[in-house]
């Protein structure tokens, strides 16, 4: 079958979902308005927290969260189109577009077209409130180009672990199965303070957790002092091949049930 | 009517909210799990903010304890509303309208649901917190008004989601105002006390958020011992809150009741 195929379903299952995005509130909202509330609080309420003796992060406190709610508001986007494609099954569309679509795979590239575009809007906006707020992007042009690069690679994989959830129950339902992990990994990092000052269990999970790579990478390039950067993006584009085989197997276990 | 009938309606209605809340797991267990696990979590990661000059204490899990009063009393409006907005839809309340029954036994009726909920978080997080050693500076009376302060502020929250659903008389209303009041604990003096707030809008706004007053009443009790001024705030706030939303949600019982 053409490759022509695959890109088409892409194309017009990205198109759908970008389209539905944009015109229902109810679907941006979240997406935005939670890594805002976490950046307004954390950036606004914590600021005196980089007085803290350890704390040496040169940009300062706002750039320090913006370094984690980006990545989560990339996450978000990716999650949340998981959420989009449990309803497409709900709704008893991804029914349909199993039986009409000519390459089936391309379902899966569509809505990460879809996550991309959502991830790109919740950044966009999310760096426009970053830099009122008096954000200090230290890093050069390939810097920056580091740290969105970094943020799209964790967009795809929470958007491959969400749609491989989401393909197998096929349920809204569902939600909390796809929203819990990824709340998990986040929050079992270095969020608010730089690894070396965790205690306790955190500091313990935020040693096994990616996320913690990925941040303090991500911190780097906002900073101009690139770091970690090659175990981060390796560790990163592993979790997004395991999360093509999942998102893979969740399209058989739908094609298998339509 | 007589007292004595208004009590029996009173009595079933609330037998019937209460099992009705215990029975749903989904609404119990993470209105227990979610701040325990936030509370677990910013006690690890913001341990570190104890150095800073003036933080009023050496733990910061003693500190965040009273998050989790207040972030359970959240989830209260979101139990109580979902509940509520279910009876509209699927017509228990109009059934209800018409029988004898009097509105004043519906809505505390289904209070009882919220605040039943609502003892059983403070109960587990007064554990969780004397267990993980936070100790109770006010001792066992302390630990009895964080209960009273955390009943108040439950009903409070629960009457938002009471309102909500009675208003729209939609599930999914009530659960769209879940960021909001969620937005009202993070901007408060949640995770620092407000002296140490840098940020100058920020500072402000936590001055004037109400949220503040409620975890700083609790938190005084946990950390200090007795402070009248706090405690007096924090209750002044709570049973304000009950109050307004209280008459918003007969008010609005009112008007659900006569459409129907």
């Amino acid at each position: 079958m053409s490759r022509g195929g695959f890109i088409s379903v892409a194309f017009a299952v990205g198109r759908r979902n970008v389209h539905n995005y944009f015109t229902n509130p109810a679907m941006i909202i979240p997406g935005v308005l939670f890594p805002l509330f976490f950046f307004t609080a954390f950036a606004g309420g914590l600021s005196r927290v980089e007085s803290v003796p350890g704390f040496d992060f040169a940009p300062g406190y706002t750039a320090f969260v913006y370094g984690f709610v980006l990545l989560q508001a990339s996450a978000f986007g990716g999650i949340f189109t998981g959420f989009s494609i449990a309803r497409d099954f709900e709704s008893g569309f991804s029914r349909r577009l199993l039986l009409a679509a000519s390459r089936r795979g391309g379902i899966i590239a569509g809505y990460w077209i879809a996550a991309v575009t959502r991830a790109m809007f919740n950044v966009l906006l999310i760096t426009v409130v970053a830099l009122i707020a008096g954000l200090d992007l230290a890093g050069g042009p390939l810097d920056l180009l580091g740290l969105y690069t970094l943020a799209l690679i964790v967009n795809a994989g929470a958007m491959l672990f969400g749609s491989g959830i989401a393909m197998r129950l096929r349920t809204m339902q569902a939600g909390p199965a796809m929203q819990v992990p990824v709340f998990l990994f986040l929050f079992l990092a270095p969020v608010w303070v730089p690894y070396d000052l965790l205690v306790g269990w955190v500091h313990t999970a935020a040693t096994v957790n990616p996320i913690t790579l990925a941040l303090d990478a991500g911190r780097g390039f906002i900073a101009g002092d690139p770091t970690k950067v090659l175990p981060a993006f390796a560790v990163l584009l592993g979790i997004a091949a395991l999360s093509v085989l999942w998102a893979r197997g969740g399209l058989r276990s739908a094609e298998r049930a339509a | 009517m007589s007292r004595s009938t208004l009590a029996l309606q009173v009595g079933m209605l609330a037998r019937r909210s209460v099992i009705r809340t215990l029975r749903q797991p989904a609404m119990v267990v993470p209105a227990l799990l979610f701040p325990l696990l936030l509370l677990s979590i910013n006690s690890s990661g913001l341990d570190s903010a104890t150095n800073l000059p003036g933080f009023p204490t050496d733990s910061y899990f003693q500190f965040a304890l009273a998050i989790a009063f207040v972030q359970g009393a959240l989830f209260s409006a979101s139990s109580a509303g979902t509940n509520l907005s279910s009876d509209v839809e699927t017509g228990f309340l109009n059934r209800l309208s018409l029988t004898p029954l009097r509105r004043v036994a519906l809505l505390l009726g289904q209070l009882a649901g919220i605040l039943a909920l609502g003892l059983i978080q403070a109960v587990t997080f007064l554990a969780v917190g004397v267990v993980f050693g936070a100790g109770i500076a006010a001792g066992v009376a302390g630990a009895l008004v964080i209960v009273a302060l955390s009943l108040l502020i439950s009903l409070g929250f629960g009457c938002i989601g009471a309102f909500i659903a009675l208003r729209t008389g939609s599930g999914e209303a009530v659960q769209g105002i879940f960021p909001l009041l969620f937005a009202a604990l993070f901007l408060s003096s949640m995770a620092l006390p407000r002296n140490l707030i840098e940020t100058d809008w920020f500072r402000t706004v936590a001055d004037w958020n109400p949220v503040s007053y409620m975890l700083e009443g609790i938190r005084s009790l946990v950390i200090t011992g007795w402070d009248g001024e706090a405690l007096a705030l924090g209750f002044a706030c709570a049973g304000g809150l009950a109050l307004i939303t209280l008459a918003a949600t007969t008010s609005a019982l009112r008007t659900r009741m006569t459409r129907t």
